[in-house]
């Protein structure tokens, strides 16, 4: 029996296939402008990459922001109860989760039994989420995917004292004018970001292991700057961007 | 998602209550011609000597609840901004500072105040707003002191809200040219208390399962205490409402069809959002069946002496929910709870109200500790639409939901 996941996220759209409780496949591609089209289509990229068909599969469930678009699947659930299936499926000894992605923040927290217990959310504000990541990226001339090396190279990290995404890009721009260096400043957005999440974490106080989830996860220096910030290591899956996608095929599994 | 399944009937007294709150501002926006003043006061005001000396109560307050409510905060809100106020400042006081000046809002503006008053028992804010308004309208303002009470009415609290309270009347007797007759001031101050006994009457009825109405439905119905607090004309409304809540409860009519969870609101509504809300849960089988709001206006009444009304009433005014220490305020809530029997308690962390809002996570972490229950903090504004991300909340809520349906063994 196989089931799947699909999490329709800002800026990523993902699918998972799980079988007898282990993980078949998963795919990511980006999102773009039409939620349903990408959900149908990482879907099916996932189907021919693993060599199944529509017919294999017993039940989909949708999550992310575009959850309820994707028509096809056979219920929609929030990426809060995703992530926390995901997490623990990954890992069944989580109990709190760090999910950064695109537009969102979060912070979860797991009960004994693994299942969620409690959660809080980034505000309307894009600080602290992968979006600031993106725009500090911009500014600063330098790949979204190379910014956590050039940040942990850092010898002395700059303050970046405000906490909106604007007035900290244009607190950035000041510091490029003053030619900080470089790794510096993206080592001071690092820990920008870092703080607002760790406020997260304190809001609802979760325990450890904490898992670290979401695209921003793939970020050494955002996972060294939250680890520093929470006093504990972060556990990250190398499906950390696929985690939600995972246990949305979980709670298929469980339907 | 579940089907949307038939709606209730609707309130009846819903129309009633409607028509009463037209003649109250029709009254109020012809006072002038009728050789009537005009007093805006404070939602937590003491409103009765003020009914006593046939002064018309204005609340702006109330006004601004109809600003959010007929969606015209972002507009009034931007325009104070304009004016040089900060997009930090209470909406309320914003919408309301802009109306004064545009002459804007459903209903053209707030008549001309004769006077103002001022109690600070919900916040802080009302201090430089009715300052700004004094200044704008050129009246004179009388402020009512009330002390936080961390944790009791002291003495020396109660010495000084009373030699406040003599003033007050001393005031509205030099503003009016007349004395206050006792006699009066007594009748309304006992309509006060029945008014206020019948609204908590009110609010009892959602303890039944299915609950007759919710939350949405008492800040409508709310109006009526805050505005006409101290008149035949609120005591009169309350009985009927009553009677035909009872009705429906006989009926076996529930405001949320096939109700499965009862949740408890915290804060002020998020008024340009009140369908959108209630639908969202609805939709989850979820009513709110209660609030922390709509109680303040006869949380009070242990406080009240119904037959030595303003002596008592320095006390009462003073312990309202918002005046009191956050300890206290966590214990209300888990009163509620209990009373209640909810299954949640969703916390509106009000980017205009800050003495509601601040102390909101101890006592999230209060009522967890205490009873286990799920909450949810949502982040909006009462009035200013701008703090609201309709997708963040849906997956807020429908997560929350998730949590709340798990832990009652239902998901």
């Amino acid at each position: 029996m196989i089931f799947a996941g699909i999490d329709i996220g800002s800026n990523t759209a993902k699918a998972a296939l799980i079988k007898d409780n282990t993980l078949v496949g998963t795919r990511v591609m980006p999102t773009g402008y039409h939620h349903l089209k990408a959900g149908t289509r990482v879907f099916e990229e996932l189907m021919q990459q693993t060599g199944l068909s529509r017919s294999d599969i017993r039940t989909v469930v949708a999550t992310g922001y575009g959850r309820a678009s994707i028509d096809f699947a056979d219920k929609a659930m929030t990426e809060i109860l995703c992530h926390g299936a995901g997490a623990c499926f990954l890992d069944p000894d989580i109990r709190g989760i760090i999910d950064v992605g695109g537009q969102d923040s979060k912070a979860i927290a797991l009960d004994d039994q693994g299942h969620v217990d409690n959660f809080a959310m980034n505000d309307k504000c894009a600080a602290g989420t992968g979006r600031f990541l993106e725009v500090m990226a911009n500014a600063l001339e330098v790949a979204l995917d190379q910014m956590g090396d050039v940040g942990l190279t850092a010898d002395n990290p700059a303050k970046i004292s405000s906490i909106c995404t604007v007035f900290a890009e244009s607190e950035v721009i000041s510091m490029i004018a003053r030619q900080e260096k470089r790794e510096n400043i993206i080592a001071g957005i690092h820990d920008a970001a870092a703080a607002r999440v760790a406020i997260l974490a304190a809001k609802i106080r979760i325990r450890g292991p904490i898992m670290m989830t979401g695209g921003v996860a793939k970020n050494p220096g955002m996972i060294a700057a939250l680890e520093k910030r929470l006093n504990q290591p972060l556990i990250i899956s190398p499906y950390c961007q696929e985690t939600g996608a995972i246990g949305a095929a979980v709670l298929a599994s469980r339907m | 998602m579940p089907d949307n399944p038939v709606a209730p009937p609707k309130i009846k007294a819903a129309k009633k209550m409607r028509d009463l709150m037209t003649t109250y501002y029709l009254e109020a926006l012809g006072a002038a011609q009728n050789n009537r003043q005009v007093a805006w006061i404070t939602s937590g005001g003491p409103v009765e000597p003020l009914v006593a000396m046939d002064i018309i109560p204005v609340y702006p307050e109330n006004h601004g609840a109809m600003i959010g409510s007929a969606k015209m905060g972002e507009d009034l809100c931007a325009k104070a901004e304009d004016m040089g106020y900060s997009p930090d400042l209470c909406a309320y006081a914003r919408s309301d500072i802009a109306c004064a000046v545009v002459k804007g809002g459903p209903i053209g503006g707030l008549p001309k105040p004769d006077m103002l008053i001022c109690c600070n028992n919900i916040c802080g804010t009302v201090l430089k707003w009715y300052e700004i308004q004094a200044r704008y309208f050129q009246v004179p303002l009388f402020i009512l002191d009330t002390p936080v009470c961390h944790t009791g009415y002291t003495p020396e609290i109660a010495d000084y809200v009373k030699a406040q309270v003599n003033e007050y009347i001393a005031f509205l007797e030099q503003v009016t040219g007349k004395k206050m007759d006792p006699d009066k001031m007594n009748e309304v101050g006992r309509l006060s208390y029945e008014g206020q006994r019948l609204w908590q009457q009110v609010l009892n009825t959602t303890a039944h399962k299915p609950s007759p109405m919710s939350a949405f439905d008492a800040f409508f119905f709310l109006a009526l205490i805050v505005t006409l607090r101290g008149t035949q004309i609120a005591v009169d409304f309350y009985k009927e409402l009553i009677d035909e809540l009872a009705q429906r409860i006989k009926d076996g009519i529930g405001v949320v069809p096939n109700e499965t969870f009862r949740l408890l609101w915290d804060n002020l509504p998020v008024w340009h959002r009140l369908k959108w809300l209630s639908d969202r849960f609805s939709a989850h089988q979820a009513c709110l069946v209660a609030d922390t709001y709509t109680s303040a206006w006869c949380s009070a009444l242990t406080h009240i002496d119904e037959n030595n009304f303003l002596d008592s009433m320095a006390e009462a005014y003073t312990r309202i929910y918002l005046n009191i220490g956050v300890d206290q305020m966590a214990q209300e809530v888990l009163k509620m709870i209990r009373f209640y029997d909810v299954n949640g308690l969703v916390m509106h962390s009000n980017r205009s109200c800050k003495p509601y809002s601040f102390g909101q996570m101890d006592i999230m972490r209060i009522v967890r500790e205490k009873t286990g229950i799920p909450v949810l903090m949502i982040e909006a504004d009462m009035v200013d639409p701008r703090y609201f991300s309709e997708s963040q909340m849906e997956t807020r809520i429908d997560a929350f939901m998730e949590i709340v349906k798990h832990k009652a063994g239902r998901s």
